[in-house]
Formats: structure tokens, C-alpha cells, sequence
């Protein structure tokens, strides 16, 4: 449940990224992608981690999410090791990855290990109802529109119960119309089910919207540049005096100055 | 009506060669080679007997035996080469370098090693036919879009649930293509591998034909019987990629 304080001083803590850093070696000689990256979010807890594009995001979320490792540091979930990915928490990408080959109900039932067909099924459907995709299980991705496929995605996320969502900027694909839509839903949704969310994006206005707290990271080498506690409550008002000067100083740590309010 | 306007070029087309053949037989009075009414004519006799019948249906059944072996052999074996990378290392070398020989090269060989009976063909059939699928269902498996493999691995499936609900599924187009491209060549060589060693088959009965008699109208009712059947074939085939599980693939 969003709350208006920052519940990051009283809940307990479930990801500790400490100390990380990545490089990759290239024909052009070694690129330094994170510098020295350090941040915690607690359980339950809504971050942002916006920045500017190539500063790898992408690159921090795949470590975190365990898909990658990196060169130093370590990154801990409830204070064990992220060595590998794990249905505890799914990643929601950009380019999404719903399968083609099934349906949406099949879909929403493949992670769904080790219980009886008939439960898989019941699952399933709750799931794609909550997302607004009821009527459309027994569809195909390709017969689905944009904003329907997220939903799927979301949903299939969302049926294994798992702790963390790790969302890759998941709706920058969509029109700015689906795009804010997309952004109620989910919030709709996290208020029904409880989530740790890691949210990258580049989109500073869906990041004051969705999270309980923005990180802001610098350009390649990465590192942090500063931390914003969002303390509005939920429904935000994106358009309100607090919310708009929030944004003013987030986009100015990311070098773009925009017009004051 | 949209159908009709379709294939009206194609029909007027053949026509027309018809046509003017016909015009250059009679125009030649050649005594040698047939007017489509004597290739007509002739391949109503050899309906009626049934000896046409025998010749496809020996056709169809090499093809058919060859083809299903190399099926059953190409797909594990494709789907080993593209998953597990040792085995792509050690076998790709050797499978590009017996893919270019002409399955006609095999001949000899298939003769010595199974001599004149039905085993010879389906060999050949098997030859020609499961390189390209091996090579296509290997290429399928290469070129799995990353983000599904990661999706199966973030949520920790089974083995046999990767296999079967992704990687299978995700293969199954070029698998498709492969077996459209095994099943064309397995036609061309059945009747290539008919003409050389045989009693039967469409192959047999075209060589047949020229060498008792001179029976050219009989040699241009297999040609156009071959050509028949191997569109069905390929149009078969074709059917696949309707299925609802691959449409994703040709949808866009």
C-alpha cells in the first residue's frame, strides 16, 4: 500500500546493491558502464532509477535482477546473494517477452510450476482479469494490441506471486495516451497486490507518478547523483505546484533545465 | 472472383504454351514428339491399366519412407546441434561438407551398398532430404530471441517445460521451412534415382517410355504427373504454416 512517508526508515530491507561496478571490453578498448553503485530499497518499497539514455540502466537492472553479474560488489536479496534469476522476481522489459507461440491464458499458466491444471487455470484467469484482459484468453500475442500485450506481461509477472517486479522500462513502447494509462493500472494494481518495485526509466514524470523514491544516475561511468523522496499521496496530481518543482530539480540533476512553475 | 482474377494469368499462360506446342507439332508434323492430345490420349491408357497408379503410388511411397526417416533423424538431431554448442562444433563441418554433393553422387554407392530394390531410393530420398532439415531446425535454434530464453530462466521452469513450451515451439517455423525444402528436394530425387536403377516409380516409367518405343507422349505425361504432384506436395506442406501455433511467425 503506497503510504505518504518514506517507508524505507521502517520496513525491513529486501535489495542491497553494494558497491557495484561493470565494465565490458569492446574493439575500442574496455567501457566502463557502472562506476560504484550502492543503493537499498526496501520491502514494499517503489524506487525509480532514471537517467540519462546509454548511462546503463538497463545494465544495472540485469544485475540486479541476477541476469548478469557484475565486476565488483555485490548485490543481496533478503541478504542473500543475487547469483541468478529467479520467479522471487520477475523482469518486465521494454521489448517485452510474452511467448507468440501461446495463448495469453497459456501464457499466464507457464510459470506456474508443480500444481494441478484446474488451479493453473483458475490463476490464470484472475490474473488476466485483474488486468483487463478477460474475453481474451484463449487469444494469441499477434492478435493483441499494444497496450494488451503489456497487460499480459504484467499479468504473468504478477500470477507467480512474486516479491519483486523488476520493470525495465516496461510501457515506453506505448503511445503517451496507453503510456499514462498503463501507469494507473499498475498502481491500481500494486495497491491490490503487494510488490517491491524497481522501476528504470527515462521518463521523469512516470517515475515522480509510480515511485516512492527517485534515484537519479550520472552518464557512463555510472554512478549516483542524487536521491528524491516522492511524498505526495497517491492519486498523484502530476500537474500540482510540489509535484511540478519536484521534477524541475530532478530534471535539473539530469542537466536538462526546464521551465519553472 | 478475387480467386479467379488470381489464377487467370498463370491458367492463360499455360495455355498459351500449350497452344503454340501444339501448332509447332502439327506445323513440323513431327512423328517423334506428341501433341498434348496424344499425351492425353496416353495417359488415360495407362490409367486404365493401372500402371500409372502403380508408378506414383512406388513414387510416393519412397518419398514417404525416405522423407519420415530423415525427419525422425533431422529434428533431435538439429535441436542437439543448436542447444548444446559442443555438438554444433563437431558435427556443423561435417554435415556443410556433405550438404553441396549432388544426392546423384550417391548413386554408385547406393547401389553397391543396397542394390536395385526399394532400399536404394529411400536411401537417396533420405540423403538429399535430411541435411537441409538439420541445418534449418540448428539455425532455429540459433536464432531464439534472447528475451524468451530469459523469460523461461527468470521463471526457474523445468527442463522438459524450456523444451517443450519454448524452445520447440520457437523452432517449429524453420523446422517448417526445412521440412518444405527436404520434402522438395526428396521428389526431385526420387524420380532422378528411379531412372537409373529401378522397375517402377514415375522416373522408371519416363526412361521406360523413351526405351521401349519411343513413347514421348508417355515421357511428357510423367514430366507433367511429377510436376502435379510436387505442387500438392509443397501445398501440403504449406498447410503447416497455417497452423495456429507458427502463424505468430508468418503473421507479420
Amino acid at each position: 500500500m503506497p503510504t505518504d512517508d518514506t517507508p524505507a526508515k521502517i520496513t525491513p530491507l529486501k535489495i542491497r546493491v553494494d558497491n557495484v561496478g561493470k565494465s565490458f571490453s569492446t574493439e575500442q578498448g574496455t567501457l566502463h558502464v557502472l562506476d560504484n553503485i550502492s543503493l537499498e530499497v526496501a520491502d514494499g518499497e517503489i524506487v525509480a532509477i532514471v537517467g540519462p539514455s546509454g548511462c546503463g540502466k538497463s545494465t544495472l537492472m540485469n544485475i540486479i535482477a541476477g541476469f548478469d553479474r557484475p565486476d565488483r560488489g555485490t548485490v543481496k536479496v533478503d541478504g542473500a546473494e543475487q547469483l541468478k534469476p529467479s520467479s522471487r522476481g520477475i523482469l518486465i522489459s521494454q521489448a517485452g517477452s510474452v511467448f507468440p507461440w501461446l495463448t495469453v491464458q497459456q501464457n499466464l499458466m507457464f510459470g506456474l510450476n508443480g500444481r494441478a491444471l484446474d488451479e493453473k487455470k483458475q490463476l490464470a484467469d484472475h490474473y488476466a482479469e485483474m488486468v483487463g484482459l478477460k474475453g481474451f484468453e484463449a487469444r494469441y500475442p499477434h492478435e493483441l494490441s499494444g497496450g494488451m500485450l503489456k497487460r499480459a506481461e504484467l499479468a504473468r509477472a504478477l500470477v507467480v506471486k512474486p516479491e519483486i517486479l523488476y520493470m525495465d522500462e516496461p510501457f515506453s513502447a506505448l503511445d503517451a495516451l496507453l503510456h499514462l494509462r498503463m501507469r494507473n493500472e499498475l498502481l491500481r494494481i500494486l495497491e491490490q497486490e503487494r510488490h517491491t518495485v524497481v522501476l528504470i526509466t527515462h521518463d521523469v514524470e512516470e517515475a515522480i507518478h509510480i515511485a516512492n523514491r527517485v534515484i537519479v544516475l550520472s552518464t557512463r561511468p555510472t554512478s549516483i547523483k542524487a536521491t528524491f523522496d516522492v511524498p505526495f499521496t497517491h492519486p498523484r496530481k502530476l500537474s500540482s505546484a510540489p509535484v511540478q518543482e519536484l521534477r524541475a530539480a530532478i530534471l535539473r540533476e539530469l542537466g536538462v533545465e526546464s521551465y519553472s512553475t | 472472383m478475387i480467386a479467379a482474377r488470381k489464377v487467370l494469368p498463370s491458367i492463360a499462360v499455360i495455355a498459351f504454351i500449350i497452344l503454340v506446342w501444339w501448332a509447332v507439332v502439327a506445323a513440323t508434323h513431327s512423328v517423334v514428339f506428341p501433341t498434348p492430345w496424344q499425351v492425353i490420349t496416353g495417359t488415360v491408357e495407362l490409367a486404365r491399366d493401372g500402371t500409372l497408379f502403380e508408378h506414383i503410388g512406388a513414387s510416393l511411397f519412397r518419398v514417404g519412407v525416405g522423407f519420415g526417416l530423415a525427419v525422425l533423424i533431422a529434428l533431435p538431431l538439429g535441436l542437439w546441434m543448436g542447444w548444446v554448442k559442443g555438438a554444433y562444433v563437431t558435427l556443423n563441418p561435417l554435415f556443410q561438407m556433405l550438404r553441396p554433393i549432388s544426392p546423384i553422387a550417391w548413386i554408385p554407392i547406393a547401389i553397391l551398398w543396397f542394390g536395385v530394390g526399394n532400399v536404394s531410393p529411400i536411401f537417396l530420398i533420405f540423403i538429399s532430404s535430411v541435411f537441409p532439415m538439420v541445418v534449418q531446425t540448428t539455425t532455429g535454434v540459433h536464432t531464439i530471441e534472447k528475451r524468451y530464453l530469459r523469460a523461461a530462466a527468470n521463471f526457474g521452469v523445468s527442463r522438459a517445460t524450456l523444451f517443450r513450451q519454448v524452445v520447440i515451439p520457437a523452432v517449429l517455423p524453420q523446422v517448417i521451412i526445412g521440412m518444405r525444402i527436404g520434402l522438395g528436394v526428396a521428389w526431385l530425387v526420387v524420380v532422378a534415382a528411379e531412372m537409373i536403377a529401378l522397375r517402377s516409380g514415375l522416373g522408371y516409367m519416363i526412361i521406360d517410355s523413351r526405351n521401349a518405343g519411343n513413347r514421348y507422349d508417355l515421357v511428357i505425361a510423367g514430366m507433367i504427373i511429377i510436376g502435379l504432384i510436387g505442387l500438392l506436395l509443397d501445398g501440403l506442406m504449406r498447410l503447416l504454416e497455417g497452423l495456429k501455433v507458427v502463424r505468430w511467425r508468418y503473421a507479420h
